[in-house]
C-alpha cells in the first residue's frame, strides 16, 4: 500500500487509458500524536492553601489516572474537613485584610495576568487536560483552554466597572465563595467559577473533581506565579466528603456547584436555612430540533457537535434529537454516514474526534443505558469507526424510533448516546421538548427566522441555539431551568451570582 | 455514462434546492483544516495530488511552443524523483488541443479543453456548440464548459440546464466538466443550486471556477459541491466527479481538499477518475515537499522546472 502511486501503479494508470474503473485505494491518516515532552507534572500534589503547598492533615493521597491508558499520572492530596477549614480561614483572612480593600482596577490587573499566563502555557494545559480527562487534544487545545483564558479576560474587564453593570444599585462582594466543579471541563469550569468571583471581590475555595484535579492544580501554580495575594484562591482536592465540608462550612458565604442533579439536591438541602447564596448548574437532557426546512447537512454537523462533543460528557449536550417526519429518513441516513467518518481513539492524537470515556464508572453507566435500550427493543446504531481495544472507549451510538416514555429519553446518560424521535408539528415538538424535568439547553434548526423566535420564547431552556450547537462565549450567560439548576454563569448575568445587589 | 438522462427518473424543480448554512459550512471546513496529515499519509497523499492535477495554461498569449513545453512537463514532472506519477491531464484552449494531443500521444495523460466561449460564456448557443465540437474533433478527451452565470442569476435555470444538456450532446465520448464560476454566483445556496442543475443536465464533473475570477476554489465552495455530489449519487446511483480549480497552490491545501473528499464521498472518489485539481503552480509545491521528505531539506525553487 505504501507506494500506490509510485512507479508500478503509474504504469497501471497509463495502461488503463480507456477503462472507466480505477481501483479504489485506501488512504488512511498516519498517527499525529501531540508531544508531551514540554509538560511538567510533579509525582505528588499537595493542597494549595494560603498561597502555599501544604500536606493534607490526614496524610492521605489518591491516584489520578489517564483513562485512555489506565496509567497513573500523579498522586493527589485528599483534603479532610480540617484542611477545608484551614482553606476557608485563609480565604476569610485574605478577604478581610487584602482583597476586599483593593480597588476594582487592582483586582482586574491580577485577573488579566492570570489570563495571560494561561495563554502562555496553553499547550501545557491542553496536554495535561487530555492526559487527565481523556478528551481529545483537538478539543482541549481549541475549546477548553482558549475559552478558559477568555473567561479570565472577560471578567478582568468587569472588575472596575461593577457599578455600571447594575446602574443605581450599590454592589458589594459576598465574602468567601466555596466552589465545586465537575470532571467534564476541569480547567474551563475552574475559570467559570474563579474569574467572576475574583472580579466581584470575593475570595475562593475551589474543589476540582477527584478524577480531574491536575489542571486546577496547574492553575494554582499560575496563580502563585501571578503574585495574587496569598489566600485569595485556595484549591483543595478530594472526594465528595471534601466537597461536603466546603458546602457545610459555616464561614462560607456563597456556594457554587456544577455537577449532577442528585448532588445538587443534597447541596440545596444542606444550605437551606443558612444565609449562603447558592447557584447550581446541573444535569440536562436537551432537545435538538430539526425542521424540514433546515439546512440538512449543517444540521447533521450540529447534531454531531451537539451530542458527541467531549464524548457526550456535556451537561447541555443535545441528547434528544427531534426530527420532523418529512426529513427523518434523510437526516438519519446522513447522520449515520457522518458518524462513520468520526475518528475515535487516542485522545492525544491531533486527528481524534472522540476520546476516552472519563472513568470506568462512567463507562459502565453508559453501557448500562445501551443495554436498557436493547431490552426496550429499540433499534440501535453504533458507528462503524474502528475503536481501540484498550481503555474506556465507546462508539457513537443512536437509539432510533424511541418513545417519549422510554428511560433513555427521560434520564441523562452523559455519554455519546443520542435518542432519536420524530415529530409532525411545531406545537408537538415544543411540548415534547419541554416534557422533561430538565431545562438546560435546546437547539433549533430551520431556515426560517420567525420559526426560531417562536421557539426560543416557548422552549423552557436556559440556552437556545439556532442553527448551531454547543457554542460557548464568556459574554453569554449560561444556566438552567427546572432541575437543571438556577443562577447564571458568564456574561453580565454571571456577576450577579457573586454580588450583593 | 454517455446518456445519463435516461437513468434519471425525474428532474427536480431547481427553485427548491436544499438550503446551505454558511456558518455551519465554515465550521465544518475549519475542522478539516485542523487535521494533521503526516508521514506515510502525507507522502501517499502528495503522490495522489500530482496524479490528479489538470496542468493548465489558459492565456491569450498561449502558443504551440508554450503548450509543447507544458506537455513535456506533464509527462516528466520531476525526473529527479523516481516513481513520480504523471499529471492526469493538461487543460488548454481549443486551438491548442491538436498540438497537446500530439505531444501526449501514448502517455496516458488526457487532453482537456475549455470551451463555450470560456471564460465569460457570453456567446450564442450555436457558437458554443461549434466551439465544443471543434475541441472534440481536435482530439479533446474532456471538455471544460462554463455555465451562463448571467442567465442563472436572472433565474433562468431552464436555460442553463438546456445549454449544459446541449453541450453534453456535442461532447460525444468526451467527458464534460461544468464550470460554475462560483466567485460570480456568490452565495453557497447558489453554488448548491448550480451544482444540481449541472448534474441533472448531464455533467460528468462539476468544477468550481475558471481561475479568472476571485474567490475561486475555496474549501467552503468545494465542500458544498461535494455534498451535492453525494446527495445526487444517493438519489440516482450516478457518480459525478469534482474539480476545484483556481487558488489551490500549496500541497497543504491540496491535501486538506483530498481529506475533505475522503470524509464526504469516501475513498472511492480518491482517483483522478473522480477528482481533479485545476492548477498551474500546485505541482511544483508538491514536488518540493516530496523532495524534502526524501532528502530532509528544502531545495531551491530553481531545482524545479517551471514548465
Amino acid at each position: 500500500m505504501s507506494d500506490v502511486f509510485g512507479l508500478t501503479s503509474q504504469i497501471k494508470i497509463m495502461s488503463k487509458k480507456d477503462t472507466k474503473q480505477n481501483e479504489t485505494v485506501s488512504w488512511e491518516l498516519s498517527p499525529a500524536p501531540e508531544s508531551k515532552g514540554h509538560i511538567s507534572l510533579k509525582p505528588k500534589y499537595d493542597l494549595f492553601i494560603n498561597g502555599k503547598w501544604v500536606k493534607p492533615s490526614g496524610g492521605k493521597y489518591f491516584d489520578s489516572i489517564n483513562p485512555a491508558t489506565e496509567e497513573k499520572l500523579a498522586e493527589i492530596a485528599y483534603a479532610s474537613e480540617a484542611d477545608v477549614d484551614k482553606a476557608v480561614k485563609a480565604a476569610r483572612e485574605a478577604y478581610t485584610n487584602v482583597w476586599s480593600k483593593l480597588s476594582g482596577r487592582e483586582r482586574g490587573k491580577y485577573i488579566f495576568r492570570i489570563a495571560r499566563l494561561i495563554q502562555e502555557r496553553a499547550r501545557e494545559f491542553a496536554v495535561i487536560e487530555t492526559l487527565d480527562g481523556g478528551k481529545a487534544i483537538r478539543e482541549s487545545r481549541d475549546v477548553d483552554v482558549p475559552l478558559a483564558a477568555n473567561h479570565f479576560f472577560y471578567y478582568a474587564g468587569w472588575a472596575d466597572k461593577l457599578e455600571y453593570a447594575f446602574p443605581n444599585r450599590k454592589v458589594e462582594s459576598l465574602g468567601v465563595a466555596g466552589q465545586i466543579i465537575p470532571w467534564n471541563f476541569p480547567l474551563l469550569m475552574a475559570a467559570w467559577k474563579i474569574a467572576p468571583a475574583l472580579a466581584c471581590g470575593n475570595t475562593v475555595v475551589l474543589k476540582p473533581a477527584e478524577t480531574t484535579s491536575l489542571t486546577a492544580l496547574k492553575l494554582a501554580e499560575i496563580i502563585e506565579e501571578s503574585g495574587l495575594p496569598a489566600g485569595v484562591v485556595n484549591i483543595v482536592t478530594g472526594y465528595g466528603d471534601t466537597g461536603a465540608a466546603i458546602v457545610n462550612h459555616p464561614d462560607v458565604n456563597k456556594v457554587a456547584f456544577t455537577g449532577s442533579t442528585n448532588v445538587g439536591k443534597i447541596i440545596q438541602r444542606a444550605v437551606a436555612g443558612t444565609n449562603k447564596k447558592l447557584t447550581l448548574e446541573l444535569g440536562g437532557k436537551s432537545a435538538n430540533i430539526i425542521f424540514e426546512d433546515a439546512p440538512i447537512d449543517q444540521a447533521v454537523e450540529g447534531i454531531v457537535n451537539g451530542i458527541f462533543f467531549n464524548q457526550g460528557h456535556v451537561c447541555c449536550a443535545g441528547s434528544r434529537l427531534f426530527v420532523q417526519e418529512g426529513v427523518a429518513d434523510e437526516v438519519i441516513q446522513k447522520l449515520k454516514d457522518r458518524m462513520d467518518h468520526l475518528y475515535i481513539g487516542d485522545p492525544m492524537d491531533k486527528n481524534t474526534d472522540i476520546g476516552a470515556i472519563n472513568s470506568k464508572e462512567q463507562f459502565d453507566t453508559i453501557r448500562k443505558y445501551i443495554k436498557i435500550g436493547k431490552a426496550e427493543g429499540n433499534e440501535i446504531y453504533e458507528s462503524n469507526c474502528p475503536v481501540p481495544s484498550k481503555g474506556y472507549f465507546c462508539r457513537p451510538t443512536l437509539i432510533l424510533d424511541v418513545a417519549q416514555s422510554s428511560t433513555l429519553v427521560q434520564e441523562e446518560i452523559f455519554g455519546p448516546v443520542l435518542t432519536v424521535q420524530t415529530f409532525r408539528t411545531v406545537d408537538e415538538v415544543i411540548q415534547k421538548a419541554n416534557n422533561t424535568p430538565y431545562g438546560l439547553a435546546a437547539g433549533v434548526w430551520t431556515d426560517k427566522g420567525s420559526k426560531i423566535f417562536n421557539l426560543t420564547t416557548k422552549l423552557r431552556a436556559g440556552v437556545v441555539w439556532a442553527n448551531t450547537y454547543n457554542r460557548f462565549d464568556p459574554v453569554s450567560p449560561f444556566g438552567g431551568y427546572k432541575e437543571s439548576g438556577f443562577g447564571r454563569e458568564g456574561g453580565k448575568h454571571g456577576l450577579e451570582a457573586y454580588l450583593k445587589i | 455514462m454517455s446518456n445519463q438522462n435516461k437513468k434519471l427518473k425525474s428532474i427536480p424543480d431547481f427553485r427548491f434546492t436544499p438550503t446551505i448554512d454558511k456558518v455551519g459550512v465554515e465550521e465544518r471546513v475549519a475542522r478539516i483544516q485542523t487535521r494533521s496529515i503526516k508521514d506515510e499519509a502525507k507522502l501517499q497523499g502528495m503522490k495522489m495530488v500530482l496524479n490528479m492535477i489538470d496542468l493548465t495554461t489558459l492565456e491569450g498569449k498561449d502558443t504551440p511552443g508554450k503548450v509543447k513545453q507544458m506537455c513535456y512537463k506533464a509527462r516528466h514532472l520531476h525526473d529527479a524523483y523516481p516513481g513520480c506519477p504523471t499529471v492526469a491531464a493538461v487543460c488548454v484552449y481549443p486551438s491548442m488541443v491538436s498540438i497537446a494531443k500530439n505531444e501526449l500521444k501514448g502517455s496516458g495523460v488526457k487532453v482537456a479543453s475549455v470551451s463555450t466561449a470560456f471564460p465569460s460564456g457570453q456567446a450564442p448557443r450555436n457558437i458554443k456548440i461549434d466551439d465544443t465540437k471543434f475541441a472534440v474533433d481536435s482530439g479533446a478527451d474532456e471538455i471544460d464548459m462554463v455555465i451562463s452565470r448571467g442567465e442563472f442569476l436572472a433565474g433562468n435555470y431552464n436555460f442553463v440546464f438546456d445549454e449544459i444538456a446541449a453541450i453534453k450532446e456535442a461532447c460525444g465520448k468526451a467527458r464534460l466538466k461544468v464550470i460554475l464560476e462560483t466567485g460570480e454566483l456568490v452565495t453557497l445556496d447558489n453554488v448548491r443550486r448550480a451544482s444540481e442543475i449541472a448534474m441533472y443536465a448531464g455533467a460528468d464533473f462539476i468544477k468550481t471556477s475558471t481561475g479568472k475570477i476571485q474567490p475561486a476554489a475555496t474549501m467552503q465552495v468545494t465542500y458544498v459541491m461535494l455534498m451535492a455530489i453525494k446527495d445526487f449519487y444517493r438519489k440516482t446511483g450516478i457518480k459525478i466527479g469534482m474539480k476545484p480549480a483556481g487558488g489551490i497552490s500549496t500541497s497543504k491545501l491540496a491535501l486538506h481538499n483530498l481529506l475533505m473528499v475522503k470524509e464526504t464521498l469516501g475513498d472511492e472518489w480518491l482517483t483522478n477518475e473522480w477528482f481533479r485539481f485545476g492548477a498551474s503552480s500546485l505541482a511544483n509545491d508538491v514536488l518540493m515537499q516530496l523532495m524534502k521528505a526524501k532528502t530532509g531539506a528544502y531545495q531551491s525553487a530553481d531545482y524545479f522546472s517551471i514548465d
